[in-house]
């Protein structure tokens, strides 16, 4: 029985070795809801048990079940019929249909709305089981945030009406938030919300690349204060599928092609106010984008562990000259460089999940009724800390993840040759969904761009306190954080240049990339010195990591340090002129 | 109206991840080496009872005879939507054959009460597909075999059968039993919020071990006394396995075990395979005659 849960000596041991414990006592408000539930945990350890059960469960279905189908789900795609309903690809149809049936599809919902309550961390960790099986997939299944949103903001009638619906399965969701001339630019939002005579709120207007617009609830973006023209005019909407909400395109896509991506033409559709007006975008959304990109995180996971998995075992079964392919150095340069790689993202993108895990648990624990006053300000200090670091952490996570993604697909090809640029093998689909995990719920750069504060703020070294804690190391481990100590000096003298140019900002704009490499490899390494203290293995990868990874942050510095600006300066001669119309 | 369906299922070791150490040195299954697992077309035969009840609303109650630790199968079962389960254990079932099985079985189905019992067609670790027939036989109910698909009609039931090269619909009146095929289904996943209730369901058997490995130290009585709680608390949670010895089934033990177990076993030959992994012939005439002479040689073909 194929389980891309058990079979995942990575995941095993991040799920052995992070703190769940803690995790779960948040999560589960010191598990006073097993009174109410009979499901929900009575205390830690059946937290952990029940977690790994839940994992167990997803890891079965997606490697049993999913993975041999999507093959053929990137063959056939959806179709959009005459009538405007989308008919998924089998695979997908059946796949939704079978985490509805195991309770999956209100994976983080609570209890009483017939969710697992799950927290974040775990949520990441099958969204990565979930994407090793179908990539497409996880564009469904992931797209759970959508009922959270409607958790964390709706009232509470509009919740009973929609959430126990959702966590079956029965109904699935869509953030319906981009426009022809508002793509990373949200702002720009022009779809119209408006209350008819009778009260009403109507919605007008177009949306284009909606990831499952054929969803039954939409959640969308619209401009409810037309005289207020940037994103505090934008309030969030749900939209129920009907007669007025139509499908007038699938996309045809590189990759990911069960995802169905739509263009949306609302007429006058009837909707309902999510929360307050005018805090759609920068309250609502902002939340929920938050979530989709740790989604996305893990979604890059489950790709990379999918070719590298391939190539892995294509190098050992490959001979050429007489030996396995891996036996040369070159072949295992490129299957090295995708394992820690692929490491690294996962350690990062786990550590983000936890620590949202964290604030919103101790957010949470700070409105408990029997919170004593001693007890409030250590909570109320790790919530506006975790808070904190999630600014950087989680555009981190999405930005270095997804890089990953793409880069072990294509170092996954390279150790393929010919036969992986054929069909033949699944890692061009791998290459092709890869690529959009760097573009969708904001590109790379704008990743860079929501990571840079924090950066500049001197948070990197806040994190990597965090991470490393106050302990003794042993004497292997010793010399490794000492070298992420002299990461970090350099870092502060690199951000320190950065705030002492003349043109300050400009500056920081243009070297923002490469501050931010420097941070999220030092995070990293945290990561991995703390994982080598229960693992020879993580031992092995941390000490790789800094050999790898030292000598290019003293290149990254003195490219910050050089005062190159020609990127702006010299631009029309370093490009080129247009190219001329054909 | 619904159907009260009963479900028999066997753990079986795992044929998939045969090794080398899978067989003894005198040929039998060396259940040690292999993990244990749901035998496949159970879980099928599991999968018509939930969609029986599905449509037609009723009872889904699992059956197994076997260790306490078949207990992990009836688990698995009540996780994927079975609403009772009953282990039938007891030292005295120990070498039975197909035939003193299916007579165990009955005993527990007509304690039990059923319109219909679902069997799978066959167990992956023996593949004799004799204990649901002879079971059927012993309890009287109309026999249908390799079931692929079915439809109730009051007291009657139209089954589709396969039959190897294609299929018939049959008409049986119930109650009967049918063997369910693979074919028939996919079966469903754990549902997990049943999951992480019933995964905690335990038979009084395991109940008293864990006791035992807890309180080490403990007198007899106070171990009893703490297992008869612990069993009553599971019980209130509706987390407590039934549990059947041959006294409970009221069993005539002539018929059971070794005493009624007629089959004998004459001689158990351990084929070890020498071959070694793949041999490669040229796509060239020549090499398809090479391969055809290796084959006919060595009476493979012709």
């Amino acid at each position: 029985m194929a389980n891309f849960f058990t079979d995942n000596d990575d995941i095993q041991f991040l799920f052995n070795h992070m703190n769940l414990a803690l995790v779960a006592k948040l999560r589960e408000e010191d598990f006073s809801h097993a009174k109410t539930f009979d499901h929900a945990p009575a205390n830690a350890a059946e937290a952990i048990d029940n977690y790994r059960h839940i994992l167990s469960v997803i890891g079965e279905i997606a490697g049993e079940r999913v993975a041999p189908t999507a093959g053929e789900t990137d063959e056939v795609g959806n179709k959009l019929n005459a009538d405007g309903s989308v008919t998924y690809a089998p695979g997908i149809a059946e796949a939704v249909r079978l985490f509805g049936q195991a309770d999956a599809m209100g994976f983080t919902l609570p209890y009483r709305f017939g969710g697992l309550n799950g927290p974040h961390l775990l949520y990441s960790m099958s969204n990565d089981i979930v994407s090793r099986a179908d990539a497409s997939l996880m564009n469904l299944y992931g797209l759970q945030g959508i009922a959270e949103t409607i958790n964390a903001f709706a009232t509470e009638e509009i919740k009973q009406e929609y959430l126990p619906r959702m966590a079956s399965g029965e109904w699935t969701g869509a953030m319906v938030l981009t426009e022809p001339d508002a793509g990373s630019d949200l702002q720009a939002v022009k779809v119209r919300a408006f209350q008819d005579p009778d009260g009403q709120w109507r919605v007008r207007g177009v949306k284009r690349f909606i990831t499952n617009g054929c969803g039954e609830v939409l959640l969308v973006l619209a401009r409810t204060e037309p005289d207020i023209a940037d994103g505090r005019g934008l309030s969030c909407l749900l939209v129920e599928r009907g007669p007025r909400v139509k499908v007038r395109r699938l996309e045809n896509k590189l990759g990911i092609h069960g995802s169905p991506t739509c263009e949306l033409f609302f007429d006058d559709a009837p909707a309902k106010l999510i929360g307050e007006r005018r805090r759609g975008l920068i309250t609502y959304v902002m939340s929920l984008m938050n979530g989709a990109r740790i989604g996305i995180a893990s979604q890059s996971l489950g790709i990379g562990e999918a070719a590298f998995r391939v190539a892995r075992d294509y190098a050992n079964s490959r001979k050429q000259f007489n030996t396995a392919i891996d036996n040369f150095p070159a072949v295992r340069d490129l299957l090295v460089e995708m394992s820690l790689d692929l490491q690294a993202a996962r350690a990062l993108t786990y550590y983000a999940s936890y620590c949202v895990d964290l604030e919103t648990g101790y957010g949470t624990r700070l409105k408990a009724a029997d919170l004593a006053a001693d007890e409030q300000k250590s909570v109320r200090n790790n919530e506006r800390r975790y808070k904190s670091f999630n600014k950087t952490l989680t555009p981190m996570a999405k930005y270095y993840g997804s890089e990953m993604s793409m880069r072990v697909a294509n170092s996954s090809m390279a150790v393929l040759g010919g036969s992986g640029y054929m069909k033949d093998y699944a890692v061009e689909r791998h290459l092709r969904d890869s690529r959009i995990t760097t573009i969708y719920e904001g590109t790379s750069q704008l990743q860079v761009v929501a990571a840079i504060a924090g950066v500049m703020g001197g948070q990197t070294a806040e994190i990597v306190a965090d991470i490393l804690g106050e302990r003794t190391w042993s004497p292997e481990l010793q010399p490794l954080t000492a070298k992420i100590n002299d990461g970090l000096n350099i870092l502060a003298e690199a951000v320190a240049f950065v705030k002492a140019h003349n043109a300050a900002n400009a500056y920081r704009d243009l070297y923002a990339r490469k501050l931010v490499d420097i941070a999220t490899d030092l995070v990293i390494a945290a990561l991995f010195c703390d994982h080598a203290t229960a693992s020879d293995k993580k031992l092995a990868v941390a000490r790789r990591w800094l050999n790898e990874r030292i000598p290019r942050l003293h290149m990254l510095k003195e490219q910050i340090y050089s005062g190159d600006t020609s990127t702006l300066d010299d631009f029309e001669t370093l490009v080129g002129p247009l190219p001329k119309a054909e | 109206m619904g159907y009260n369906s009963i479900v028999c299922v066997k753990q079986v070791p795992d044929t998939k991840q045969i090794t080398g150490q899978a067989m003894k040195s005198d040929g039998t299954v060396n259940r040690a080496a292999l993990p244990a697992i749901f035998n496949p077309e159970d879980l099928n035969a599991l999968e018509s009872a939930l969609e029986a009840r599905d449509r037609h609303g009723g009872t889904v109650t699992v059956l197994t005879m076997g260790l306490p630790s078949a207990c992990d199968v009836l688990r698995d079962a009540l996780c994927r939507g079975a609403d009772h389960a009953v282990l039938v254990t007891d030292r005295r079932c120990a070498a039975s054959d197909t035939l003193a099985t299916s007579y165990i079985l009955s005993c527990a189905v007509r304690k039990l009460n059923a319109d219909v019992v679902f069997c799978g067609r066959q167990a992956i670790d023996g593949d004799t597909a004799q204990v649901g027939p002879q079971l059927a036989e012993k309890l009287g109910y109309t026999l249908v075999t390799y079931l692929e698909d079915f439809e109730f009609e009051g007291r009657t039931v139209r089954v589709r059968r396969n039959i190897g090269n294609g299929y018939e619909v049959v008409r049986s009146q119930l109650p009967a039993l049918f063997t369910v095929v693979e074919s028939a289904n996919k079966p469903r996943p754990q549902a997990l919020r049943k999951a992480l209730k019933f995964k905690k369901a335990l038979s009084p058997l395991e109940v008293n071990k864990i006791v035992t490995e807890q309180l080490p130290d403990a007198d007899d009585n106070t171990k009893r006394s703490e297992a008869a709680n612990r069993c009553q608390a599971l019980a209130k949670q509706g987390l407590l396995i039934t549990q059947w010895d041959l006294d409970d089934l009221e069993a005539d033990l002539t018929w059971c075990g070794v005493t009624g177990s007629p089959t004998k076993v004459n001689r158990i030959q351990s084929i070890v395979l020498a071959g070694g992994d793949y041999k490669e012939f040229p796509p060239t005439d020549a090499g398809i005659n090479q391969l055809i002479y290796e084959l006919v040689e060595d009476h493979t073909i012709g």
